[in-house]
């Protein structure tokens, strides 16, 4: 099972944290950040997959992650889950993400967090996957964004607010 | 078109995000969000309602402050009212500010399920969808309570929308594993595993894991889905890349459920279905053929995607491990990956090679690849890759190889990450000491350890090379040698001077007649280190200098003022100074007689589990202990094959208890709280000396003259070590219930039998219970482990069972064990282990008894342990005029016992063999002139004496008969061996 997915950018600042078995919140801090450690010191080019940190449950998890540009996607996976399979699996939501986004970018995670929920939602529910179809997951995104249009501009108020 | 159109979020939260990145410092995103934290409170609280919209604003802009890893403790009740709007949009928020903040406040859990209960029912698949999510996500035993009922009905009806269904089953998945009493699958059990056809590839997908995950806890139950998921692997395997449109991905049909398809057979033993077996045997060919054709796509997620599947295809092949076509192919698919140049093929194929390593039919296969692997070990660049190579190294080693492991791990210790040091020091020391064939090479090694990674090597490591050398008298010489000239060193390691302290302070006498290192030479060569060392160390070198004064008296005047100077006798350390104090005044006023009573050499240890084995257990946690299971696996696989006979001092052991190192390493109880035992005592004598020095330490009493009482039974020493052996407190048998054991079951006899020559293996089984049995010999010792499955799905309680030697039987064999769990869950297996000590030859089997209440009835079993004398068996080689030499020897007719009997099976030489060699004997090629009959020799270790025995078996094809004749030096092993071994043909 995926037992959390992480986003952080190459300066460790989270753009996404997704846990599928409770922590603490202070606990989840201190695994984004170990896991930033972990993997930020790791050259390009060599594989990717290492052991989890010692917070998350150390050597039974594996870290896998992809670096793309300022992101890194970090899964870290028990030893049910196929490693190529999740590199593959990380691949498809970046792949999504681009196309919902049209050529995303860290300032789209950063905009529409709940968004990015939304698309990981479809693709990865309680640790376990649900959909690896990319049309499928845009399908579905694409509905939901047809509901959210036909009542935005109910609520879209004109005045200036913060 | 972008699914997701920029520019239609809210305003004020995308305001809000641009502030706090504009922040320059830590301080001032703090004092903003606080002030925003403030508006949205007050706003919260506000007299004045708030719309939908502007209460989603709020929500967003919390969960973006909880992200930046800020509290949120309040804006919980505005996120339940916007699961109760109509709107989607709201609606959604709320759900996802309860997912990511889940909150057990189960005012507001019952809040939410209401809430849930009104999605589930709506018939709006995106709410029933949003509802699952959330149930999904929070996963509380009140939403388990609340919903277990429903879902399985939704995701199994008819007439419920696909996405919906994906949604229910990972809903459910979650709902089991949280509270799997909750979740109660019978009825729905076959229309589940029926999922596994449906059409839509997505539900499969999402099913698959519910039903990996039911198969797991209850494999009988849903064993259906084995030749559905043939079938759909068989139906993806066999398709063309486009046949599965949007599930292929890169030119691969449905990688990720192939995957997951693989996975779940692996919950399973191969298929009995011939049709089925032969099915997938096809899949697994197909995917290994696939991987050698030249790839679709250049792209590296093709490949990736193709190689993920086979990868899983490999594991399920070393998981059924009964197929030696498919093992061979496997290794050599993954020597191809060994060279591969994406860094991640190379990963993975180190790491599936470890498990491949533990099966017998490429054991062999994986061991031509010795070099990649070391020359991996040696350039990868990733330390991930470099450690899977270690492992595989580890796993690889036996005999054959050890010697050449053993010195690429060392030679790649010097320059290894600090990262993998330490576990890189236990293994080595591990096969070291397993595969040690002459004990100089062992000493070497853990020397070497020593010099090149000293301050990684744990107590456990130098406290184990200690025990090897004081137990086995023929290394002593060498190992006092040896770590005599690494004393030399300009700088070495503070164990180093542990080692060298100890050995010498027992074993300098060995040395001490070459003039180079004569007695004064060692002292001084000691003491030169002493300055440097840590108080623990000093204290150990004290102890060897009182210990050298024994052994060379001519030392005496040195080491006493030595002892007499004010730096030990006034010493600030307390520990120290009564060291110095005690020994002044042992060696001044006790005879020559009583000091060599006192300090006597140090008995040996009692066999037990290699502690540095439990150590890397550990540190690796419950993942390493089934590598070593496996290990052992493989040492038994070897053993009843007939290879050599396991010296394996280093036994597994899963069970490892970790007490506290110098109550495990040393098997020393701490110093007996007799006299003036000074209070620093548990902590400083966590040294090897703990005994010694504190029986002499506790003969010094309150006026620090040594009493004759005292001394009248000094050697405590020897008393106490032996206390710790068998038959000491934690050994005592579990408490007796109030039912008598039941009287051993009719088959029990044959039962033992049939584990003669074998160690492994099930002993027993019935429709509630299975025991099954994995055991290792060497000399007069046995570890057995019994493991208790429960076959049913309800616990067994009062579960306990007792091992009892009958008749003279105690006095013959020493049997430890532990007291296991009353409890055992259903399906749950728990382990027992059995130490055995031979202390005599015997006839009896102990007996084992098993009580325990299944539905409130009483189970009583009995049965035979399978311990018989032929396990005490070392083989013995020799040529033919030596066999016949000895076989004169033994002409005394009470020596001989001879059977003639017919044949049970049909006479096959093979099957023959090999039950000789599990025997435990020696199999004798080329003795006897006719090469139709068989010759064995071997030695039975008992504590008490060795019993050679010659054995002869002539087969007769013509009328399938045998007859056996057995030689020993003792009557009744020949009867009992001639007895045991006619039962096996």
């Amino acid at each position: 099972m995926i037992k959390a997915i992480l986003i952080f950018n190459n300066h460790g600042k989270p753009r996404l944290s997704k846990f599928y078995e409770h922590y603490s919140e202070d606990t989840e801090q201190q695994i984004i950040r170990e896991t930033f450690h972990l993997v930020s010191k790791r050259d390009e080019n060599v594989c990717n997959f290492l052991e989890g940190g010692i917070l998350i449950g150390g050597s039974d998890n594996k870290l896998i992650y992809r670096h793309y540009a300022t992101l890194y996607f970090v899964f870290c996976v028990d030893s049910s889950e196929s490693e190529l399979g999740i590199l593959d699996l990380i691949q498809v939501f970046v792949e999504t993400l681009d196309k919902c986004f049209e050529n995303v970018c860290e300032l789209d995670l950063i905009f529409h967090v709940d968004k990015v929920h939304n698309i990981l939602g479809e693709m990865v529910m309680g640790g376990m996957v649900l959909e690896t179809n990319m049309n499928e997951i845009i399908t579905q995104v694409d509905s939901q964004n047809k509901m959210e249009k036909s009542e935005t501009f109910i609520f879209q108020s004109p005045r200036q607010d913060r | 078109m972008p699914a997701v159109s920029k520019g239609d979020g809210m305003r004020g939260l995308a305001v809000f995000i641009s502030d706090i990145r504009n922040c320059k410092s830590k301080e001032a995103e703090i004092k903003r969000i606080n002030k925003e934290l403030a508006n949205i409170r007050s706003k919260f609280k506000g007299d004045k309602a708030l719309d939908g919209y502007s209460k989603k604003k709020y929500v967003c802009k919390l969960l973006f402050i909880f992200l930046l890893g800020h509290d949120i403790d309040f804006g919980h009740m505005e996120a339940v009212n916007l699961l109760s709007s109509n709107k989607y949009t709201e609606k959604q928020i709320g759900y996802l500010f309860i997912s990511v903040l889940v909150n057990s406040n189960s005012e507001l859990i019952r809040l939410i399920n209401n809430a849930i209960k009104n999605d589930l029912s709506s018939r709006n698949p995106t709410f029933m969808c949003l509802a699952l999510h959330c149930i999904a996500n929070v996963g509380s035993r009140e939403m388990a309570e609340a919903f277990a009922g429903e879902i399985p009905r939704i995701l199994v009806a008819g007439d419920t929308m696909d996405s919906v269904k994906q949604s229910a089953a990972l809903c459910l998945l979650r709902l089991y594993k949280t509270c799997p009493d909750l979740v109660l699958m019978g009825e729905w059990t076959s229309r589940v595993v029926h999922l596994l056809n449906d059409q839509h590839m997505g539900v499969v997908t999402a099913a698959i894991s519910l039903i990996t995950c039911l198969s797991q806890k209850n494999p009988d139950e849903f064993k259906t889905c084995v030749s559905l998921a043939v079938s759909r692997l068989s139906r993806i395997v066999s398709s063309a890349s486009t046949d599965l449109q949007d599930y292929t991905y890169y030119f691969v049909p449905a990688p990720w459920l192939s995957c997951k398809l693989l996975r779940l057979l692996q919950c399973y033993p191969p298929p009995e279905d011939g049709a089925v077996k032969g099915r997938l045997v096809e899949c697994l060919e197909t995917i290994l053929n696939k991987a050698q054709e030249p790839p679709k796509s250049k792209k590296v997620q093709h490949s990736n995607a193709k190689n993920a599947i086979l990868f899983e295809a490999i594991a399920l092949i070393i998981h059924y491990d009964s197929e030696p076509n498919l093992l061979v192919r496997a290794c050599n698919q993954l020597g191809q990956f060994l060279q591969h140049r994406e860094t991640n093929l190379r990963y993975l194929a180190l790491e599936s090679m470890c498990t491949l390593a533990s099966s017998e039919f490429s054991h062999e296969a994986v061991k031509t690849h010795i070099e990649t692997v070391i020359n991996a070990l040696k350039t990868e660049r990733d330390v991930s890759v470099r450690q899977r190579a270690a492992d595989l190294l580890y796993a690889m080693c036996d005999r054959s190889n050890a010697k050449q492991i053993v010195a690429e791990m060392l030679s790649y210790l010097e320059t290894a990450d600090y990262s993998i040091r330490e576990e890189m020091v236990l293994k080595v020391a591990i096969l070291a000491e397993k595969y040690a064939v002459d004990y100089s090479w062992y000493v070497d090694t853990i020397l070497n350890l020593i010099r090149i990674a000293g301050d990684y090597v744990s107590e456990e490591v130098w406290y184990r090379v200690i025990q090897i050398v004081i137990n086995r008298d023929d290394v002593q010489g060498y190992a006092a040698k040896t770590v005599f000239e690494a004393l030399q060193a300009p700088a070495c390691h503070e164990n180093m001077v542990k080692v060298g302290g100890y050995i010498l302070g027992e074993f300098g006498n060995l040395i001490a007649g070459d003039p180079r290192s004569s007695p004064l030479v060692q002292f001084n060569l000691l003491h030169s280190k002493f300055h440097l060392c840590s108080v623990p160390t000093r204290a150990l070198l004290l102890s060897a200098y009182i210990k050298f004064i024994n052994l060379f008296p001519e030392t005496k005047s040195t080491i006493q003022e030595v002892l007499r100077c004010d730096s030990q006798i006034r010493n600030s350390d307390v520990e120290l100074q009564q060291r110095a104090v005690e020994y002044l005044k042992l060696s001044s006023i006790a005879s020559t007689d009583v000091l060599a009573t006192v300090l006597e050499e140090m008995p040996p240890f009692p066999e037990r589990e290699s502690s540095i084995l439990a150590k890397l257990k550990k540190k690796k946690g419950p993942g390493a202990v089934s590598v070593e299971l496996e290990d052992g696996k493989r040492e038994g696989g070897e053993l009843n094959g007939g290879g050599e006979r396991g010296d394996t001092p280093a036994m597994s052991a899963s069970n490892a208890s970790t007490p506290s190192p110098s109550a495990d390493l040393l098997g020393l109880r701490p110093a007996p709280a007799v006299g003036s035992a000074p209070p620093s005592v548990g902590s400083l004598l966590v040294d090897v000396f703990s005994e010694g020095p504190a029986a002499a330490s506790a003969g010094v009493n309150d006026d620090g003259f040594l009493s004759g009482r005292d001394l009248e039974q000094p050697p405590e020493t020897s008393d106490a070590l032996l206390a710790e052996g068998p038959g000491d407190s934690d050994s005592a048998p579990p408490p007796a219930a109030s039912e008598e054991p039941a009287p051993p079951l009719p088959e029990a006899e044959d039962l033992l039998n049939k584990f003669v020559c074998k160690n492994n293996g099930v002993l027993f089984e019935n429709q509630l219970l299975q025991i099954g049995i994995k055991s290792e010999y060497r000399q007069n010792l046995g570890r057995m482990y019994l493991f208790y499955g429960n076959k049913t799905s309800v616990q067994f309680v009062s579960f306990s069972t007792a091992v009892s030697c009958p008749g003279e039987l105690p006095t013959q064999l020493n049997l430890q064990t532990k007291t296991v769990e009353p409890l055992i869950e259903g399906g749950a297996q728990v382990q027992q282990v059995v130490n055995i000590e031979c202390l005599t030859d015997f006839i009896d089997a102990p007996l084992l008894n098993i009580k325990f209440r299944y539905g409130g009835a009483l189970q009583n079993i009995t049965l035979k342990l399978p311990v018989t004398i032929n396990k005490f068996f070392q083989p013995t080689e020799m040529v033919s005029q030596e066999f016949f030499q000895r076989w004169k020897q033994l002409s005394q007719p009470q020596q001989e016992a001879q059977k003639i009997f017919k044949s049970g099976h049909g006479i096959d030489t093979e099957v023959v063999k090999a039950k000789l060699l599990g025997l435990g004997t020696a199999l004798l090629e080329n003795v006897d002139p006719n090469p139709e009959n068989f010759v064995c020799a071997g030695v039975i270790q008992t504590k008490g004496q060795q019993v050679g025995c010659l054995l002869r078996l002539e087969p007769n094809a013509q009328a399938q008969m045998y007859r056996l004749t057995l030689r020993s030096s003792k009557d009744t092993v020949s009867k009992r061996i001639c007895d045991l071994l006619s039962e096996q043909f």
